[in-house]
């Protein structure tokens, strides 16, 4: 290779022989410290339950592992619900605290309201063929996605394992988590 | 059209939204052996984008050709292993 070199001493520099010797070196550390699986990992945690912030981490995690990343996603307080399978078909979408929403808080709080907008989103799903969160649930699971709930969750809100869809994992706590992102190559917190 | 690039089997994903042609892209190309190309017809104008970067980013596959025609856009992911 001719590539200009910079403007350093020439007498400084270390010899072929030494800088192979250097590259064996620090290839063999490297394979000292790299799993010798390459799969690619995410871990996400997911916190939320209203129907708008379920889908985020929904379609990364099927995304990701169309990618073929192993995925665990860990779902936390409000986050369990888009695991409950009776409850995740009938999550909610507040009308109040989003500035986006085209009602003005002040309406938004009337009673009721939370069920309307809730039904214009489910709508607009409807009508652009969106797929749904048990769609995505069900599909994210055939692919290998591990959901995982977690286990002070279940008992703060009082469910049954039964009540999850099938294959989620329960049993698990933070410390699975903080595993699961720390060997990740990606983590996210929605 | 679909003779250009033989073909095994093609993927229908017309009205259906992200992340769906990814992930049933991914779905369909694990069911072919190696060499065989999969079509994919989507109507989601995201499929263009995406399909691409999945294929980029993904072992094993590659991206053929993509064509944007009459509503559709056509995918061609070949399983190269």
């Amino acid at each position: 290779m001719s590539t200009d070199t910079p403007d350093s001493s020439a007498d400084e520099l270390p010899s072929r022989a030494e800088l192979a010797a250097r590259v064996e070196e620090l290839e063999q550390s490297l394979a000292e410290v790299s799993p010798e699986d390459d799969t690619k990992k995410m871990s996400i945690i997911a916190t939320k339950g209203t129907l708008d912030m379920a889908y985020p981490p929904l379609i990364l995690a099927s995304t990701a592992a169309a990618f073929g990343y192993e995925v665990t996603v860990f779902h936390t307080f409000w986050g369990l619900e888009i695991l409950h399978e009776e409850h995740s078909k009938n999550l909610k979408l507040s009308s109040v605290g989003n500035p986006n929403m085209p009602v003005p808080n002040v309406v938004g709080a009337l009673p009721g309201m939370d069920r309307v907008t809730t039904k214009m989103m489910e709508r607009r799903i409807d009508d652009n063929d969106t797929a749904t969160i048990e769609e995505l649930v069900e599909t994210s699971l055939e692919m290998g996605v591990e959901f995982q709930a977690c286990q002070m969750t279940i008992d703060l809100l009082e469910y049954d394992e039964d009540e999850f869809y099938d294959g989620v994992t329960t049993g698990v706590g933070a410390a699975t988590a903080l595993q699961d992102m720390a060997d990740a190559d990606i983590q996210l917190l929605v | 059209m679909t003779s250009e690039f033989n073909t095994a089997e093609t993927l229908d994903v017309k009205g259906e939204s992200c992340p769906m042609p990814v992930v049933k892209t991914k779905s369909a190309i694990d069911d072919l052996d190696a060499g065989e190309v999969l079509e994919v017809l989507a109507t989601d104008p995201g499929s263009m984008s995406d399909i691409d970067g999945w294929a980029a980013g993904t072992e094993g596959v590659e991206l053929l050709g993509q064509k944007e025609g009459d509503d559709v856009y056509r995918h061609y992911v070949r399983r190269t292993e």
